[in-house]
């Protein structure tokens, strides 16, 4: 264990390991993948220092399937991977969200679809993390933009599923995950950390999957002596099967609402001189790197641009395009995909705002030139309202 | 025997779901007579199951239970047992479940002999969605997806485990019901990959398709057509087209994983 607070030169995809070890991550199964195949070595590695376990499992599916077993044993677990794997993961983590056991997937973005370019970044498994598993489920999805914020977003994603009882996905893209840069760690033992709710009072009262619409129940590890049942199919409060409507409706729903009725708790994003700004760059990953280079030529020029950078894609940050929204300025989304957070940004905007997606998908990052130039496109606003936040 | 089966079971759970005349139930009895005889602290005993007929069994017992999707069952209980090794680990599959879409996991966890005991429920045929043929449906038998018999070689499921690395591998019917119970004992007492192949009857979705129509018919086929291994290997019997062994087919001694990975955690600390 680490003792004391250090900086030190790193990928992301090992500030995201020892942020998981520093976090309490002492599971990990994974199967090999670029561009994440430095976590999973990264784990085997440190993990048998402490006491933790890794495996190299079959596939992607035993993978997922191995954490959400050693979560059950109440050790909090971690996979990592990449398009390929994240898709065979899909059922598994439905899985997850459905008995609510706590764990952490981190997708790094490559190319896809299919095989896709490998060793290329991408930004097109947003949608697939939000909606990949069937039926409706809750999604709670952190982006870093720096090994810096891996660290933090890994230590966030890992408190999250704990505190939710929900599967987290932490979704990088290749950039961040290769890129070396100085990473600023605290001392572990300053770390707040949260720990899954465990049932305090005796077995005959033990109801882990029951409680309010906005509830977390209480969870037993295995071998505590609760004797529970976990299972895929819609089920009761102490998680016997149920064919009941009433039942179903009650599930289904506090499954997301105990995720939606605490937004705020989960909700984070960055506002960059959004306060004075007729123009707004809204992006996420390793594209916010350049939209902000974008953003200082632009105020170099004596354009008023702003970015909201979000860290949380997952519950969908409405507020902070709401804000925007509401004084009428042009957002630039732009994606390493087709369009797809953008249109979260047009749902939220509801055409108050001209919403403009700005896509590449060949495997390149943008430059800071072509968001300039698509900023300097979008229409100017016509009557501004003052803003009320000053962002930073 | 002066115990009570049913204080394996959550009462509240039952009836359980399957038809009249399924085996599974006597199955699940002999699960529990062996749990008993196996005498361990109940709260140490974890049940994973995947998805079919045979995988809601998991539900009905009393103890920490997992129903998970299917043929993932064994790296679920990869997870558990190497998180807490401390835990005893049983996983129960069907034939589809373990062989066909859990196929892969199964060699694996056979390989990695991972201290699990897995009791496969092969009725040879796909249950729960009613009758389609499975890895092991016999050739020539019908399905419903096999109308005109099945072409396709089927799997030897204990030879399968014990080439990829099963350390104890046997096969009971639920006619012979104590050698079941017998060899789940001992199965979960090799410290290692356990697979015990327990025959079982379902008269609606394969023997009506297939001339046994009544559970008895059914049992009668089990009993004609099992050979005791032993016997075998005395020279006294042989294994007939369309028969099958029965009792302990294989055992051998290997390192186990959870145990190999403690002395992982020794060299990554420099204690060794
Ligand atoms: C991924 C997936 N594919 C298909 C199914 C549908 N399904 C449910 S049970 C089953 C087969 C069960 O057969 P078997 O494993 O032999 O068990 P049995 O019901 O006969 O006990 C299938 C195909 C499913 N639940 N999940």
């Amino acid at each position: 264990m680490r003792e004391l607070a250090e900086v030190r030169l790193m990928q992301g995809n090992e500030a995201c390991v020892q942020a998981a070890l520093d976090a309490g991550v002492r599971f990990f199964g994974g199967y090999p993948i670029t561009p994440s195949t430095e976590i999973a070595e990264g784990m085997a590695e440190k993990l048998p220092a402490l006491g933790g376990k890794f495996i190299q499992m079959e596939d992607e599916i035993a993978s997922i399937a191995s954490i959400i077993g050693a979560s059950l044993a109440g050790v909090k677990s971690m996979t990592a991977t990449s398009g390929p794997g994240f898709s065979l993961m899909q059922e598994n983590l439905g899985y997850a969200c459905m008995t609510e056991v706590p764990c952490v997937i981190v997708n790094v973005q490559r190319g896809g679809p299919s095989t896709g370019r490998p060793t290329a970044p991408a930004q097109g498994d947003v949608m697939q993390a939000r909606w990949g598993t069937h039926g409706d489920h809750p999604a709670i999805v952190l982006s870093p933009w720096s090994a810096q914020e891996t660290y933090t977003l890994t230590v966030k994603a890992v408190n999250l599923s704990e505190r939710f009882r929900t599967p987290v996905i932490l979704l990088m893209d290749e950039v961040v995950a290769h890129l070396r840069e100085g990473v600023r760690m605290p001392d572990p033992r300053q770390l707040k950390l949260i720990e899954r709710p465990r049932p305090q009072g005796g077995r005959e009262n033990y109801r882990p999957f029951g409680g309010a619409l906005d509830e977390v129940p209480a969870v037993a590890d295995f071998g505590m002596g609760y004797r529970c049942n976990v299972t895929g199919l819609v089920h009761d409060d102490v998680g016997h099967p149920s064919g009941s409507p009433q039942v179903t409706n009650d599930l289904i729903r506090r499954l997301s609402g105990k995720v939606e009725a605490h937004r705020d708790e989960i909700i984070d994003y960055e506002l960059t001189q959004t306060g004075d700004a007729d123009m707004v760059i809204f992006a996420y990953g390793s594209t916010a790197r350049t939209s902000l280079r974008a953003l200082k030529l632009a105020r170099a020029q004596g354009l008023k641009v702003g970015m909201i950078r979000p860290t949380t894609l997952w519950p969908f940050p409405e507020k902070a395009i709401e804000e925007v929204a509401e004084r009428g300025i042009p957002i630039l989304v732009p994606e390493m995909n087709l369009g797809q957070l953008v249109l979260e940004v047009e749902r939220i905007a509801k055409g108050r705002s001209l919403v403009q997606p700005l896509s590449r998908v060949d495997g390149e990052l943008f430059n800071p030139d072509e968001i300039l130039e698509a900023v300097k496109e979008l229409k100017p606003v016509k009557s501004r309202k003052s803003s009320k936040k000053e962002g930073i | 025997m002066s115990f009570d089966v049913m204080d394996y079971f959550r009462q509240e759970t039952l009836p359980h779901i399957w038809c009249p005349g399924c085996g599974n139930g006597i199955i699940l009895r002999d699960f529990a007579v062996a749990l008993e005889r196996l005498n361990y602290p109940r709260d140490e005993v974890v049940i994973v199951s995947g998805i079919g007929c045979s995988s809601r069994a998991a539900g009905y017992l009393n103890f920490d239970t997992v129903h998970t999707t299917h043929g993932r069952a064994l790296p679920f209980a990869t997870g558990i047992k190497l998180a807490n090794p401390n835990l005893k680990v049983f996983v129960i599959m069907g034939d589809g479940d373990s062989s066909a879409i859990g196929g892969n996991h199964l060699i694996h966890a056979a390989r990695r002999n991972i201290d699990l005991t897995a009791i496969i429920f092969n009725n040879n045929i796909y249950g729960m969605t009613g009758g389609q043929f499975s890895p092991l449906t016999p050739r020539d038998k019908k399905a419903t997806t096999a109308p005109y018999g099945m072409i396709e070689q089927s799997f030897d499921i204990c030879r399968l485990a014990e080439g990829a690395g099963a350390t104890y591998v046997g096969r009971a019917t639920t006619y012979h019901n104590q050698l079941l119970t017998q060899l789940i004992i001992d199965g979960a007492q090799n410290p290692g990959f356990s697979l015990i192949e327990a025959v079982t009857h379902c008269p609606t979705s394969y023997g009506r398709r297939n001339g046994m129509a009544s559970p008895s018919d059914m049992v009668r086929w089990q009993k004609d057509n099992a050979v005791w291994i032993d016997k075998v290997r005395a020279g006294k019997a042989e294994v007939k087209d369309g028969q099958f062994t029965i009792g302990l087919l294989h055992r051998h001694e290997a390192p186990e994983f959870t145990q190999a990975y403690m002395e992982v955690i020794k060299r990554a600390r420099g204690q060794e």
